[in-house]
């Protein structure tokens, strides 16, 4: 039914779930899920789910690793075997490698570890369960989980991915639209990350084609979506002191 | 403090605006706004506004007594692991009496405990000192470790609440504030009965009318709440 629909009509007008082009799938953020860390966040967009543990600042080792200017972040980021119908090779890849190396970016634009010089920040992200967005849902959870372990921010961040089915641009992508939708000029997907006060972006990728007046409207509808992220982040920090703290 | 709406604040969060203002520490100045620079409550003292930690890991302060292990020994001190980022540093002139160097090992050796108060917190560690009263090597009893977020409420409104545990149980408690809790007294089920109390309050610590459900809980325990005369205080720095 899904690529019928798509294949009949030529272009992407209605999705696949039933959401409005700029709906991002319903989101349910968690702070505080592993008592012993530093600091703990989920977030959960749709059947995406990411946890992220934020453990340190401990002294780095091996010492050749250290800064003694700063403090680092490191963030390891992985999907768990049973996190989709095929069973992922546990263990780091060249794409979960990857997917650490840019939160690490993206995250570090908005620490501040000036003051724990010659120790390490881990944060740790796993995806219990996939459905695309994996890692966007991972920063959130991330950015949620540093801001809990009591690391110094700057502000936060909140990501999100938006995308162009055939010549539609969507919001959150899910697993089908992401890669399964192979009609006509297939899909294109944009993950990008805000920061929250300044609305800059922290993090920027790219992966197909799109046109210049296209990417801007993008850049505009991730802003908005971001909006809402955040209102989600926001609420599950302060709620946290009601029942955990 | 439990009785006042606390405020969470989040990064990046306005916390006030206007020139007047002063962020102290845990917030930051972006134009007119006073920003949080970490997740917190906010505490606003006339002008001067603050961001009070609520999670995450033990930040030693100057003045706070801490309860640590031995990790190293060098050639002028000792290095001490207090669940911080950093290693702190005691070293031989801090402790209260003249040790040769040669000796050291036998004052303080390899994986002993000791309570020390920070003397000064830099970027490159911490510095530590033993020589006031109150203050050594660790012997007897028992360690209990807690988040260091709950420290303030083990301890109560100017020690209330460590004194209440005291004056029921008779156990000496000695609670450092990176979250270490020394229980020592003169037989096991006493101590392991103020490691109840204490455990109990770590999992109730929102509640409101902590003392009472805490009075309620040694009723239950059979303990009865008599005066012990307890030479050693060791709960400077309990609520915020």
């Amino acid at each position: 039914m899904k690529n019928k629909m798509a294949a009949n009509k030529g272009i992407y007008t209605k999705r696949d779930d039933g959401r409005k082009m700029d709906e991002v799938r319903p989101m349910t953020a968690k702070v505080g899920i592993v008592p012993s860390a530093d600091g703990s966040a989920s977030f959960e967009t749709g059947r995406t789910k990411a946890i992220a543990v934020v453990r340190g600042p401990r002294t780095l080792h091996p010492q050749h690793l250290q800064n003694a200017q700063t403090g680092i972040l490191r963030v390891n980021y992985g999907m768990m075997p049973f996190s989709v119908e095929d069973r992922i090779r546990p263990g780091p890849n060249r794409r979960s490698e990857e997917i650490s190396k840019v939160t690490e970016w993206a995250l570090s634009s908005v620490v501040d570890l000036s003051g724990f010089p010659n120790t390490v920040v881990d944060v740790f992200i796993q995806i219990p369960q996939a459905d695309a967005g994996t890692r966007v849902a991972g920063i959130n959870a991330a950015a949620m989980a540093l801001a809990h372990a009591g690391i110094p921010m700057k502000q936060m961040v909140s990501a999100i991915g938006v995308g162009k089915i055939d010549k539609t641009l969507v919001v959150d992508l899910d697993k089908f639209e992401d890669s399964e939708f192979h009609d006509e000029e297939g899909s294109t997907d944009i993950p990008m990350v805000f920061t929250s006060r300044k609305k800059d972006i922290a993090l920027l990728q790219l992966d197909g084609k799109i046109s210049v007046p296209e990417f801007k409207e993008v850049v505009e509808m991730a802003k908005k979506a971001c909006e809402d992220i955040l209102k989600v982040q926001m609420e599950a920090l302060k709620n946290v002191g009601e029942d955990d703290e | 403090m439990a009785n006042e709406k606390r405020q969470i604040v989040v990064p990046g969060e306005t916390l006030v605006s206007g020139n007047e203002f002063l962020p102290g520490d845990g917030a930051y100045r972006d134009g007119d706004d006073v920003v949080a620079g970490r997740y917190g409550i906010l505490n606003m003292a006339e002008k001067h506004v603050r961001v009070i930690p609520v999670s995450g890991a033990y930040y030693p302060r100057r003045g706070n007594t801490i309860i640590g292990t031995i990790v190293d020994i060098t050639f002028n001190g000792w290095l001490i692991d207090f669940g911080g980022a950093q290693n702190a540093f005691l070293p031989v002139a801090e402790v209260p009496r003249y040790i040769n160097r040669n000796e050291m090992r036998e004052f303080l050796d390899f994986g002993e405990a000791v309570v020390v108060k920070v003397w000064d917190v830099k970027s490159r560690g911490v510095d530590l000192s033993m020589k006031m009263r109150g203050f050594g090597k660790i012997e007897g009893g028992m360690i209990l470790s807690v988040s260091p977020n709950k420290v303030p409420r083990i301890i109560g409104k100017e020690g209330s609440m460590v004194k209440l545990i005291k004056d029921a149980t008779g156990c000496s408690i000695t609670v450092g504030q990176n979250g270490k809790v020394w229980i020592s007294g003169n037989d096991a089920d006493k101590e392991l009965a103020t490691k109840k109390i204490i455990e109990f309050i770590i999992a109730h610590s929102t509640i409101a009318g902590l003392t009472e459900k805490v009075e309620k809980f040694i009723a239950d325990l059979g303990l009865k709440v008599e005066k012990v005369e307890i030479v050693e205080e060791n709960t400077d720095g309990g609520e915020e």
